[in-house]
Parts: C-alpha cells; structure tokens; sequence
C-alpha cells in the first residue's frame, strides 16, 4: 500500500464517521515493513494534480508514525502549471514522489484511534474487512 | 477557400460499425470533454460508419478523435462520389481545391486505401496515378510522410458471403488523427500477464473509460475492481486508479509476478495505479472529503459472484462471538481473521452505488457502470435513478440470451433534483433467478 494511500483511509466502521479521529489511521512503526520502488517514473505535472487532495496534516501524521518526523510543517505550495517550477520546486516535487508514491507499506497494522480497530496490510495490500459486530 | 461560411471545414469521421449503441455516447463525450460543444450530431447515423461535421481547425479534430475507440479516424474531407472518375471531378470541383492543392503541394506523402465492407484487389498504383492532377511535389514517403491521402471505398455486398465487386461509393480526404484502436490491441486480454474469469474485454472497457470521461491526473476508482479491467483502462488515459474488492484473493491476484500491479508495469503505467484494498464498498474506508472525479465499474450481478457485503446472515448465531479470545487476543483482531459475509440484493447495491457518487463526486463527474439485463420481453427493465444525477447514456449490449447495459450519470448536485426510484421501487425479481430459470 503506497504511502499516498493512507491519505485517503479511514476507518470503515460507520459509527466512527462522527468523530474526528477515524482519520487518517495510526500506523504501527514497529510493525509497519517499508519498502521503496524506484521504478516508477516521475510526472511532476500529474503528482501536481495529485498532491492537490493530498491533507498535509494526516501526510505528516502517518509520516511521524513511521519515523519520518522531517517534512515540512505546511505543504509546499506550487506554481500551477508544471512549466512555471522552479528547480526548487522539482526538488521538492521529487522529495514528495519518492514519500507518497514510491514508499510503501509492504506488511502492517494500523489502528483506528476513535475505536481502536486494528486492521492489517499483508503483501501490500490493506484489508479493511469489519467483523459482524462492527459492520 | 477551404472553409464554409462561418469559417468551420467539412471532415469525415470514419467509425467501426460495431458496438454502434456505444459510438455516439463516445463521440459526445469526448467532444464534451475537450470543450468541442459545436458538433451537430442530428446527422449521426447508427447505420452508417460515415460521420460528416464541420469542425473549426485540425487541432479540434485531433483532440476530439485521439481517444476515440470505436472510430477509425478522422479526414479533412476533399471531396466523394460513386464512380472514381465521379471522384476525381469531385475533388477539382471543390472550392476549396486550389487553396488545399498548395498547402500540401511541397509536403512529403503517401496515398492509403481503405474499404468499408469490402475489399479491392486492383491495382492501386494505377488509381494513385490517376490523382496526378493534384500535382504534389513533395516525395513519396511511406514510413513517416507529413501528409497522408486516403481513398476510402464503400462496398455493397451481394448477400451476406459475398462481397461486393466493385466500391459503390468513394471519399477522399486527409488523414488527420486516428482513433485509439491499436490500444484494443495492446489491452487485449490475451497478452495481459494477470486477468480472471471477471476480466472485462479491452475494447469496451476502454469505450466505456471516454464515455465516463476519465482524465490525466484527476483520481478514478472502481468499487469492485476484481482483476482490475477498468483500473487498466482509466490509467491508459492518466488518471491516478484506485480499486477495492471485498475478495482478497481477486485483487491478490496470483502472486508476485501476475497481479494488478505487475499488469500496470507491464503497460509502462506503473505510475498510474495507486492501490487495490481489500474492502467492501457499502463498508467504505475511503475519507468522506476525498474528491472522486469518476466512479467506473462493473458491479457483482450476483451471476457468476455473488452479492455479499459484511456482517452475518444469521445475527443470533454470532452474538457474543466479539468476546472470544484466541492466544489472549480477541479473535477479531488477529492478522488472519476472515470476517463472516451476508448476502445482500441488487437493487440495494445499486442504490447505494447512486447515493456514494452523489456525495463523492464533483459537480459534473461522472459515474459509469454496467449492468445486466434480461432481453425477455415481458420483463421491463427498471434504471435507478436518483435525484441528483442524471442519465446520461444508457447503452445496451446484446448477447444471445442476455444483454448488459452500460449507465452513466452525471451529478449535477442537489439542486438537480431529478426523478428517483429505489429499489424497492424496482424490480421485485432477483436477476439471478431469472438468469437460471427463465431462459432455454
Ligand atoms: C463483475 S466483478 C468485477 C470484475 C472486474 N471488472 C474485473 O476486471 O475483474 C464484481 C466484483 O465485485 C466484488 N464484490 C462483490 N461484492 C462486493 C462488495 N460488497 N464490495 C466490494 N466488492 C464486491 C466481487 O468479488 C467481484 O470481484
Ligand atoms: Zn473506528
Ligand atoms: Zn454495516
């Protein structure tokens, strides 16, 4: 599960919706396997678009879960078409493609901190199956 | 001068004459999607693979039929006529003649021949020598000329084995962009390293990827991506792709060398495919807040995969179970636990399928997906709909006994305020029971 992914998690139990804390999950450090693919090529116009819907403080939140507690306090802002970056900026933009799209998360846990649900990613990909008493 | 009154030229789309319920959905939607809104389409036929429109230059042609699956391409339209010697008093005839004549005169070329239903043996080259009056004086060049002609023939056939001898029509033009057809090829399901018995084919599941109009670097997600066929098909136009399945195994595919993501690899798409989740959609993990741009998929229909979403069939028998504890940890919580499963209706599904685009969606995102149908005269079929979305396409594919449906819908938001009907409204028979018991 790629880092990026954990932007867009919640926990799936309904009733958690009404509260503030079902996102993003907390992720176990310990258990959480990091794995990097540098195979996938980098598209700063389409990591622009992306990065737009991407919530910093949930990015910097799962990031400090898994020791990474450097990021920068508030997301990087940036010029609105790809060719108006800078070098700075495409520093930057490569920084954020190697965290969101190349990191992932090969084997896991990660909890809900309004329930406490565990759920766990195996081989890459996330299950956020519920049990009966929860669905 | 090769412009009609308002300053627009005449071109000639060429269409496959297959899946014709699809083309113009396809045509409008991508012609929507680049802001082409000036196309008349009240001379759009079915029946025929020949489309003329006028268009304002080459560059709306070019983005308007880049994309395009089900058409073959697109022509600056230079002249057509029954006969070749009708087609060649054609051409000079046009006002525009001249004009087109010295644009082109000093390009490199080359001359192609297409045929509809048909299928010439003569000899080419002496009907290209026929074309000299066009008086180009640029070289020929084969491989990558700056200008291709092409002579397009239509055949009658004389009954359903034999072909027509000679063409009964002919069109010339100048290509100017062709369709994305050779993508069928690329996608084609035979080549493709991981795929299942749910895969859908590649050309209508990239038809149906243009007429949800999917974009580059907008986020598209399918609800039940099993081998993951429209994931591929969205990252094949740039959008970033998102998939769940409440079955691991489908999503898993079969280990590390065939799955979604070494099908995105294999395409040279990696960047475009985010994550497949283990999950059930009516159980949903992706945060309220996070903007959908399109929803395209392929629901269970509860014929080869059942319906099921979370919890138990049975309530009575799983009270309590939460409490049990295996190696002092709650059952439920251990890594291997495999939640129980309850089946759940159609109808139902579909609704919340309609209820989750209203919310997740932006105002004029799309939703695509395809649902089956009984072609049995006496069942109607019934379309959900909901109050802020508005079907747009409803296409249908037949089959022998059964045909599916493509529906899209765009959210037009609250204010839309739509007919709606739901499920329980609609059909009271479960497709599945029909599927087995009504037909042969
Ligand atoms: C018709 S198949 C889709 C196949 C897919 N288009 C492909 O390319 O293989 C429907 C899928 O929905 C899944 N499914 C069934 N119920 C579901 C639910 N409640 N939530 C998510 N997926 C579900 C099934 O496991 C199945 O893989
Ligand atoms: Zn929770
Ligand atoms: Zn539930």
């Amino acid at each position: 599960m790629k880092f990026l992914t954990t932007n867009f998690l919640k926990c799936s139990v309904k009733a958690c919706d009404t509260s503030n804390d079902n996102f993003p999950l907390q992720y176990d450090g310990s258990k959480c396997q990091l794995v990097q693919d540098e195979s996938i090529e980098f598209n700063p116009e389409f990591l622009l678009n992306i990065i737009e819907r991407v919530d910093w403080n949930a990015v910097l939140s799962v990031a400090s879960d898994l020791g990474n507690t450097a990021l920068p306090p508030s997301k990087p802002v940036f010029p609105a078409t790809a060719d108006q970056l800078s070098e700075e900026d495409m520093t930057i933009l490569r920084d954020l493609h190697t965290l969101l799209i190349q990191t992932s998360i090969s084997e896991g846990e990660m909890k809900c901190r309004n329930c406490g649900h565990v759920y766990y990613i195996k081989n890459s990909i996330p299950n956020l199956l519920l049990p009966p008493h929860l669905a | 001068m090769q412009v009609t009154k308002n300053g627009r030229k005449k071109y000639l789309v060429f269409m496959v004459q297959v899946h014709t319920n699809f083309r113009r959905a396809e045509l409008e939607s991508l012609a929507d999607l680049y802001g082409i809104n000036s196309i008349d389409f009240s001379k759009y036929d079915d029946s025929t693979p020949f489309f003329y429109v006028e268009l304002e230059n080459d560059q709306q042609a070019k983005d308007w039929i880049k994309r395009s699956i089900l058409t073959r391409a697109i022509y600056e339209y230079w002249g057509d006529a029954d006969t070749y010697e009708e087609l060649h008093e054609s051409i000079q005839s046009q006002d525009f003649f001249q004009k087109n004549k010295e644009l082109y005169h000093n390009d490199t070329f080359k001359f192609e021949f297409d045929t509809y239903r048909g299928n010439n043996k003569s000899n080419r080259i002496k009907q290209i020598e026929k074309f000299s009056y066009l008086d180009f004086k640029g070289k020929i060049n084969l491989k990558n000329p700056q200008q291709v002609f092409t002579v397009i023939e239509e055949y009658k056939p004389i009954s359903e084995n034999i072909p027509g001898k000679d063409p009964i029509h002919l069109i010339f033009g100048r290509l100017i962009q062709t369709g994305d057809r050779l993508s069928m090829d690329r996608y084609d399901l035979k080549k493709r390293p991981y795929k299942g018995t749910t895969s859908f084919e590649a050309e209508l599941s990239l038809v149906s990827a243009n007429i949800a109009q999917v974009k580059p670097g907008t986020i598209m997600y399918d609800p039940f991506a099993g081998t993951g066929s429209f994931l591929t098909a969205g990252g094949h136009y740039g959008a970033l792709v998102i998939g769940s399945d409440i079955d691991g195994r489908m999503i898993r595919g079969k280990g590390a060398s065939a799955n979604i993501n070494t099908n995105f690899k294999f395409y040279g798409e990696s960047s475009k495919f985010l994550d497949v989740l283990t999950m059930d959609f009516t159980h949903n993990s992706l945060r309220s807040n996070l903007v959908i741009d399109t929803i395209l998929c392929d629901p269970p229909y509860g014929i080869r995969e059942s319906i099921k979403v979370l919890g138990a069939r049975d309530p009575e028998r799983f009270a309590g179970k939460e409490n049990i504890e295996i190696d002092g940890k709650k059952a439920f919580l251990h890594r291997d636990y495999i939640p129980t499963k309850k089946p759940y209706a159609l109808d139902s599904l579909l609704d919340d399928i309609l209820q989750y685009a209203s919310e997740r969606l932006p105002i004029n995102g799309r939703l695509a997906f395809w649902m089956p149908t009984a072609n049995d005269e006496n069942i109607e079929t019934i379309i959900p709909l909901h109050a802020n979305l508005e079907l747009k396409y409803n296409c249908v594919q037949e089959f022998n006994k059964w045909s599916r449906r493509l529906l899209v819908y765009i959210n037009r938001g609250p204010t839309f305020d739509g007919p709606t009907n739901s499920g329980a409204k609609r059909s009271t028979t479960v497709f599945r029971d029909r599927y087995f018991n009504h037909f042969n």
